[in-house]
C-alpha cells in the first residue's frame, strides 16, 4: 500500500488504443461434507481448530485418503464445461513453505488434470436490446485442498504488514477445491469487463445447479482470480500480463477487469512496461496494487503424489456422471421461460440479476412465477445492493421468499407488511411465520375489532358516511383509509370495506 | 546437464537450493555439502543414461487405483489435543512469528 | 537374568498359554534386561515401564478370564521410534522431534495394543530412517552387541540391536532401502521387509513414501511370521495399502520346505565389492538349500546396478517434500535466529530446519530439492522412475525363471564406528543388494546365515520373493533357518559374546 497511486486511461481512450486478453482462474470449495483427503467436517464458521485431524494438520506420518465425492464432482464439473476427463491422473505436490500450508506442500493436480480442454458459452448484453455470447474456452479443471486462515495480530486492521504475530486456524486446510482455469479468452473488446463478470456469474449458475458447491462468494466459496494484458490489436502477441488475486464478488469481477486495463493502458502508452506480476484487489478502495515484488519464479518442484493412488474414471462412470448434469444454462431459460409466461424482457432481467436459480428455487417452493419475479428483482434486488452484496448472498432462501408470498395470498398480511416481515427475515429473526408472531404484523381480521374502528371511523367522518348511504360506494375509500391508519396498516383492507357497506347500506 | 560425466554443483546453487529447503545452512557446512553433493551426483548420474524415451516412469510400487473414501464426516483431535505439541498457542489458535508475504 | 528373555516369542505364548509364566512376568525380565545392557547398548530411546507393565497386566487379566486378544497377546515388543504412539514420544531420532509426544497412534501400533502386545518403548534409529548405522541418530548410537564399538547397521540399529540383545522378543523396524534388512544381517537377526503395501504406513513418519515399508524384526522366523500377520493387511487409513488379506505367513513358517523349489541366485549381487566372508557364508547357504532338494538358477538382473543411483534421487526427492512440514509452526522444536530482533516465521523456520536436522538430513533434503527443481527433474527424477520400471521388469523376467532370488543381504559385516561417516557414497553401497526390493516393492527377509571367517561377525543371507507372495520368504526361509540352526548346533545369537550387564 506504499505504492504512489498509477495514473489511468480512461476507459474509452484505452480501448481505443488497446486490445484486452483475459484469462480467468476460479477456485471452488466444494460442498462435500469432509475434506478432500481425511474425515473432517467442512462446515464453515466452527470454532477455530475444531475440524481438524492428524491428516489435514499435517502431522508426521499422517496419510491423505482421497474423497471419492469430489471425484465425481469434479469430473461432473469438467463435463458441465464440455471438457475431456482423463482415462488416468495422479496428484502432485506443489512444493512451498507457508504456515498456513500444515505440510508445507500442497496437495494439487500438476501435468494431469482430471478435466481439461473444454468450454462453455456465456452471454453480455449487446447494448441494442440484444445479446453478445460469447465462447471461453476452458483449459483445465483440477482437484486441489485448501489452506488454514491467519488471523494477524498486532499490526493495524489486521493486516499482514507490521504484524507482530500471527493466528492460525486449519479449520480450513484440506476442504477441496476445484481449480478451473480458462483458456486467454480474447475478442471482447470493451466488453471484457462484463464478460468476465458474466463467466463468473455463469460458472456460479452451472455450480448450483450442479450442486456441487454453496458457492457464496463472501464465504469464500468462489474465488477469482483475473488475468489482464493488453496488446495493439488482435493481431499482435500477447501482451504481459497482470495477475489480480483476491477478487471475491461479481462487481469486483467486472471493476478489477475495468481497473487494469485503465492502468495497464497508461502504463503502455506512456512507453512504460506492464510488469508481470500478483497484484491485490482492494474492493474498498476499487484499485488494484502489486504484490509483493517476485526475485525470480517460483519454484515449486512438483512430483507425483506419492501417498496417493492414480485415478482412473472408467469410462462407464464417466458417462454415467454426464447423465446427471442438469440441463445447460440456456436450454434451461428457455425452457423456464417458457413454462413460467416470462417476456423476454422478464427473463433478460431475471438472468442478468443473477436470481434464476432463486426464482426458480422460489417457484418450486410453491410461489407464483411473476411473484416470485417480484421479490426477486424488486425488494430483494435493492436490499441486496443497499448491502453490497449479491442477491444469492441475502439471509433469506428461497422457501421463506415462497412462504412469505403465501402469507399475502392467503390475506395475513398485506404488501406493506410483508416488507416489514422481510425486514425481520433479513434480521435474522426466524421465519416469516415467527417474524409475524414475534411482531405482530398479521392483518386483523377479526370482525370485533375492525367493527369498532369502522364505527369511531363513521363518527368522526360523518359527511364521508352520508355519501355512502347516499349509494356512493366509491367513497368508502376515505373510510377505510382511517381505519388502516387507526390500525397501524394491519387491517384487513376487505373486510372493513365489507364492514363499512354492511354498516351503511 | 546430464550428460555431464562430473555434474556440477556450485556453493551459490546450495546456497539457493538451502533457501528453497528453508534451512539457514552456514559458511562451513556449504563449503563442506557442495563437494559432497557433487561426489553423489557423479554416483547416481548414471541413471541418466539407461532408460530409453519410451520406458514409462515408476511412481508407486504397487499399481493400485481409484483407492477412495465416502464422504463421511469421523471425528478428529479436539483443539487442545491439536494444540499440545505446539510451541505457542493463543485464543485455541497456533501462535506463529509475524508472516512475511503477500498481502492478505 | 531371566530364562525368559532367552526365549522366542512363540515360546513365550506357549509358556503364557500354559501358564507357566504371565505377561508381567516376562515384561518385568525384559525392562529388567533393558535396565542391565541398554547404558552399554544404546538401543532405546524411550522405555515405558509404566505403559509397558500395565498392558502386561491387563494382558494377564484378559487370560485369567479366558480371552486373548490373539496369540501374542501378553508378548512385549519393541517400536522403532519412526512410528507415531500416542502419549508417548516419538522423535525419529531428531532433536527437531524432541519432545514431540503424537495425539494418536499408527495404525501399526494400534494393532500391537489392540492385540494386547506391551509396548517396551521406542528404539533408536538414524535420523528420520536416513543411514546404515545408526550413527546419524541427533541421541547418539546403537551399539552392535557382538561388538560394542561396530555398527548395529541402519536406519533400525535400535530394533534389531534390542533383539540381539535379548532387550525384546520382538520388535518393529521400517525398511526404506534396506532398514530392517541390513541391520539384521549384521546383528545376526530375522528381520523381514513385507511387500509394499502389505503393512500401513498410517502414522509411519515418511521418509520416502513409495519405498518405506514396516516390518517385523525377530530372532526366528516363526516370530516374524507372528508378529507379520498381527501388523499387516489391509489398512482404509493408507492410499497404498494392499486391499486383500495376507497369505498364510504362520502357517507357511510352521511347514518349512525346500524340494522343488527354484532358487534364483542374483548375478549382480555379488562378486566384486562383497566382503570374502559374507561371500563364503552365502554360498554354504546356497549348498545347504540346494542338499535340501532346491534347484539353483542364475539370474541376471542387468538393471539392479542402476538402482543405488535411483534410490538415492527417489529417496531423497521424496523425502525433502516430507521433512517440509518440520517448520517449527505447529509441533515440534523452534528456535529463534541469533540476534534477530523480532524475527519473521520465515527466519523462524530456516533457523529451526538449521539446528534440529543433522548432517545426513540436510545433505538428502538439499540433494532431494535438486533433484526436484526446475530444470533436473528430467534429468533425475524423472529417469530415476524410469529405472524403477526396469528394475521391476528384471524382477519380473527373474521370477519367470525362479520361486524366490538370494543374495547377501549386505556386502561387508558391521563396521566400526566413524569408518563411514563422512563419506555417504561408501556408507550409500551398503544398500546395495537391499535397494532393488524396495524400488519394485517386493518382500524380502535377511536369515543370520553365519560369520564371517575373517572377522567373526554375523552375515546375512537375503530371500526375496514376488509382490504379495511373502509366503514363501516364511516357508522357505524357515527352512534355510531350520538347517543352519542344526548345523551350528543352535541358534547363531547363541554364540554372541555375553554382554557385560551390569546386573
Amino acid at each position: 500500500m506504499t505504492a504512489t497511486t498509477p495514473s489511468l486511461m480512461s476507459y474509452d481512450e484505452a480501448l481505443a488504443a488497446f486490445d484486452p486478453v483475459l484469462g480467468l482462474e476460479v477456485h471452488v470449495e466444494l460442498n462435500t461434507a469432509s475434506k478432500m483427503f481425511c474425515g473432517c467436517s467442512t462446515t464453515f464458521g466452527a470454532d477455530p481448530n475444531t475440524q481438524i485431524c492428524p491428516v489435514c494438520l499435517g502431522l508426521p506420518g499422517a496419510l491423505p485418503v482421497l474423497n471419492g465425492e469430489a471425484v465425481k464432482a469434479a469430473v461432473r464439473i469438467g463435463l458441465a464445461l464440455n471438457c475431456s476427463i482423463a482415462d488416468w491422473c495422479r496428484f502432485a505436490r506443489k512444493n512451498y513453505f507457508y504456515p498456513d500450508m500444515p505440510k508445507n506442500f500442497q496437495t494439487s493436480q500438476y501435468d494431469e488434470p482430471i478435466a481439461f480442454d473444454g468450454w462453455t458459452e456465456i452471454e453480455v448484453e449487446d447494448g441494442r436490446g440484444g445479446v453478445d455470447r460469447f465462447r471461453i474456452g476452458i483449459e483445465r479443471a483440477h482437484m486441489e485442498e485448501d489452506t488454514g486462515k491467519s488471523l494477524h495480530v498486532g499490526g493495524a486492521t489486521g493486516r499482514i504488514h507490521g504484524a507482530d504475530h500471527s493466528l492460525l486456524d486449519y479449520n480450513r486446510a484440506g476442504v477441496p477445491l476445484i481449480e478451473i482455469v480458462t483458456k486467454p479468452v480474447e475478442g471482447t473488446g470493451a466488453k471484457a469487463p462484463e464478460v468476465a463478470r458474466a463467466y463468473v456469474g455463469h460458472l456460479r449458475e452451472l455450480l448450483l445447479a450442479l450442486g456441487v458447491s454453496h458457492v457464496r462468494m463472501e464465504q469464500g466459496n468462489l474465488r477469482c482470480d483475473v488475468n489482464l494484458s493488453l496488446r495493439r490489436d488482435p493481431s499482435a502477441p500477447f501482451g504481459t500480463r497482470s495477475e489480480t488475486k483476491n477478487v471475491n464478488s461479481l462487481r469486483s469481477v467486472e471493476r478489477a477487469v475495468r481497473y487494469e486495463i485503465s492502468r495497464q493502458a497508461a502504463l503502455l502508452s506512456a512507453g512504460e512496461k506492464v510488469v508481470q506480476e500478483t497484484r491485490h484487489w482492494h474492493e474498498d478502495t476499487g484499485v488494484t496494487t502489486s504484490g509483493r515484488s517476485k526475485e525470480q519464479a517460483e519454484d515449486y518442484r512438483y512430483f507425483p503424489e506419492p501417498d496417493l493412488a492414480p485415478i482412473a474414471p472408467s469410462r462407464d462412470w464417466v458417462e454415467e456422471l454426464r447423465a446427471t448434469l442438469p440441463e445447460p444454462p440456456r436450454e434451461r431459460r428457455a425452457r423456464l421461460q417458457q413454462e413460467w409466461g416470462f417476456s423476454d424482457l422478464e427473463m433478460r432481467d431475471v438472468a442478468g440479476a443473477g436470481a434464476l436459480a432463486l426464482v426458480e428455487q422460489t417457484i418450486a417452493a410453491g410461489c407464483a412465477p411473476q411473484a416470485a419475479r417480484k421479490w426477486w428483482l424488486s425488494e430483494l434486488a435493492r436490499r441486496a445492493n443497499e448491502r453490497g452484496v449479491e442477491p444469492t448472498e441475502l439471509p433469506v432462501t428461497p422457501a421463506q421468499v415462497a412462504e412469505l408470498q403465501h402469507l399475502v395470498d392467503s390475506g395475513r398480511v398485506n404488501d406493506k407488511l410483508a416488507r416489514q416481515v422481510l425486514d425481520g427475515v433479513l434480521a435474522g429473526e426466524g421465519s416469516p411465520e415467527e417474524v409475524v408472531t414475534a411482531r405482530g404484523l398479521e392483518v386483523v381480521s377479526d370482525d370485533s375489532a375492525l367493527g369498532s374502528a369502522v364505527d369511531r371511523a363513521i363518527e368522526a367522518n360523518p359527511d364521508v358516511a352520508d355519501k355512502i348511504r347516499g349509494g356512493k360506494a366509491a367513497a368508502a375509500g376515505a373510510l377505510i383509509g382511517a381505519v388502516m391508519k387507526e390500525m397501524r396498516g394491519q387491517a384487513d383492507a376487505g373486510r372493513v370495506r365489507e364492514l363499512i357497506l354492511e354498516r351503511l347500506s | 546437464m546430464a550428460e555431464q560425466d562430473t555434474p556440477a554443483i556450485t556453493r551459490d546453487e546450495v546456497a539457493h537450493l538451502a533457501h528453497l529447503a528453508r534451512i539457514d545452512l552456514s559458511d562451513a557446512e556449504l563449503d563442506h555439502l557442495a563437494p559432497q553433493l557433487a561426489v553423489i551426483l557423479e554416483a547416481v548420474a548414471s541413471v541418466s543414461k539407461v532408460a530409453a524415451e519410451d520406458i514409462p516412469p515408476t511412481s508407486h510400487a504397487v499399481p493400485l487405483t481409484n483407492v477412495f473414501r465416502p464422504d463421511e464426516v469421523r471425528p478428529g483431535l479436539t483443539a487442545e489435543e491439536a494444540l499440545a505439541g505446539a510451541p505457542e498457542a493463543e485464543d485455541q489458535r497456533f501462535r506463529v512469528p509475524r508472516i512475511l508475504g503477500e498481502e492478505a | 537374568m531371566s530364562e525368559w528373555v532367552h526365549q522366542s516369542a512363540a515360546d513365550l505364548a506357549s509358556a503364557l498359554n500354559s501358564g507357566e509364566t504371565t505377561s508381567v512376568e516376562v515384561t518385568q525380565a525384559h525392562l529388567e534386561r533393558i535396565a542391565a545392557v541398554d547404558g552399554d547398548v544404546h538401543a532405546f530411546l524411550h522405555v515405558d515401564t509404566d505403559g509397558a507393565l500395565r498392558a502386561a497386566r491387563a494382558s494377564d487379566e484378559r487370560r485369567a478370564a479366558g480371552r486373548t486378544s490373539s496369540v501374542l497377546d501378553g508378548v512385549p515388543v519393541a517400536v522403532k521410534d519412526v512410528l507415531a504412539t500416542k502419549g508417548m514420544p516419538t522423535t525419529c531420532g531428531s532433536r527437531i522431534l524432541q519432545g514431540w509426544v503424537p495425539p494418536y497412534d499408527a495404525t501399526v501400533v494400534a494393532r500391537l495394543r489392540e492385540a494386547g502386545l506391551p509396548i517396551l518403548g521406542k528404539t533408536n534409529m538414524d535420523e528420520f530412517a536416513m543411514g546404515s548405522s545408526t550413527e546419524h541418530s541427533a541421541y547418539g548410537p546403537t551399539r552392535n552387541p557382538w561388538d560394542l564399538e561396530r555398527i548395529p547397521g541402519g536406519s533400525g540399529g535400535g530394533s534389531a540391536a534390542a533383539v540381539a540383545a535379548y532387550e525384546a522378543p520382538l520388535a518393529i523396524g521400517t525398511d526404506t532401502g534396506g532398514s530392517i534388512r541390513q541391520p539384521a544381517a549384521v546383528t545376526g537377526t530375522v528381520g523381514v521387509k513385507p511387500t509394499y503395501g502389505g503393512v500401513s504406513r498410517y502414522g509411519l513418519v515418511a521418509l520416502a513414501s513409495s519405498l518405506d515399508q514396516a516390518g517385523p524384526v525377530t530372532r526366528t522366523l516363526l516370530d516374524a511370521a507372528l508378529l507379520h500377520e498381527i501388523v499387516g493387511g489391509h489398512d482404509t487409513m493408507d492410499s497404498t495399502s494392499i486391499d486383500q488379506a495376507l497369505p498364510p505367513l504362520v502357517e507357511a513358517a510352521r511347514n518349512p520346505d525346500l524340494r522343488g523349489v527354484r532358487v534364483g541366485v542374483v548375478q549382480e549381487l555379488g562378486g566384486e565389492g562383497y566382503q570374502a566372508g559374507v561371500r563364503a557364508r552365502f554360498d554354504d547357504s546356497v549348498a545347504l538349500m540346494v542338499d535340501a532338494g532346491a534347484e539353483v538358477v542364475e539370474v541376471s538382473c542387468p538393471h539392479f546396478e542402476y538402482g543405488l543411483g535411483a534410490y538415492y534421487l527417489i529417496l531423497p526427492s521424496e523425502a525433502s517434500s516430507n521433512l517440509a512440514k518440520f517448520d517449527a509452526m505447529r509441533y515440534g522444536l523452534r528456535v529463534l535466529p541469533d540476534g534477530v530482533d523480532a524475527p519473521s516465521a520465515e527466519q523462524v523456520m530456516t533457523a529451526t530446519r538449521e539446528a534440529g536436522f543433522g548432517d545426513e538430513v540436510k545433505r538428502r533434503i538439499i540433494l532431494g530439492t535438486y533433484a526436484l527443481s526446475s530444470g533436473y527433474y528430467d534429468a533425475y527424477y524423472g529417469q530415476a522412475q524410469k529405472v524403477r520400471t526396469l528394475i521391476s521388469r528384471d524382477f519380473a523376467a527373474a521370477f519367470e525363471q525362479a520361486d524366490v532370488l538370494v543374495s547377501p543381504t549386505a556386502p561387508t559385516t558391521a563396521f566400526r564406528f566413524g569408518e563411514k561417516l563422512d563419506d555417504p557414497v561408501a556408507m550409500y553401497l551398503n544398500d546395495i543388494a537391499t535397494i532393488p526390493a524396495n524400488l519394485a516393492g517386493v518382500p524380502g527377509v535377511s536369515i543370520p546365515n553365519g560369520l564371517a571367517d575373517e572377522d567373526a561377525l554375523p552375515s546375512g543371507l537375503q530371500i526375496l520373493a514376488p509382490a504379495t507372495a511373502d509366503d514363501r520368504l516364511y516357508r522357505i526361509g524357515a527352512a534355510v533357518e531350520g538347517l543352519l540352526n542344526a548345523s551350528w548346533g543352535g541358534p547363531l545369537l547363541a554364540k554372541a559374546p555375553e554382554l557385560g550387564g551390569h546386573a
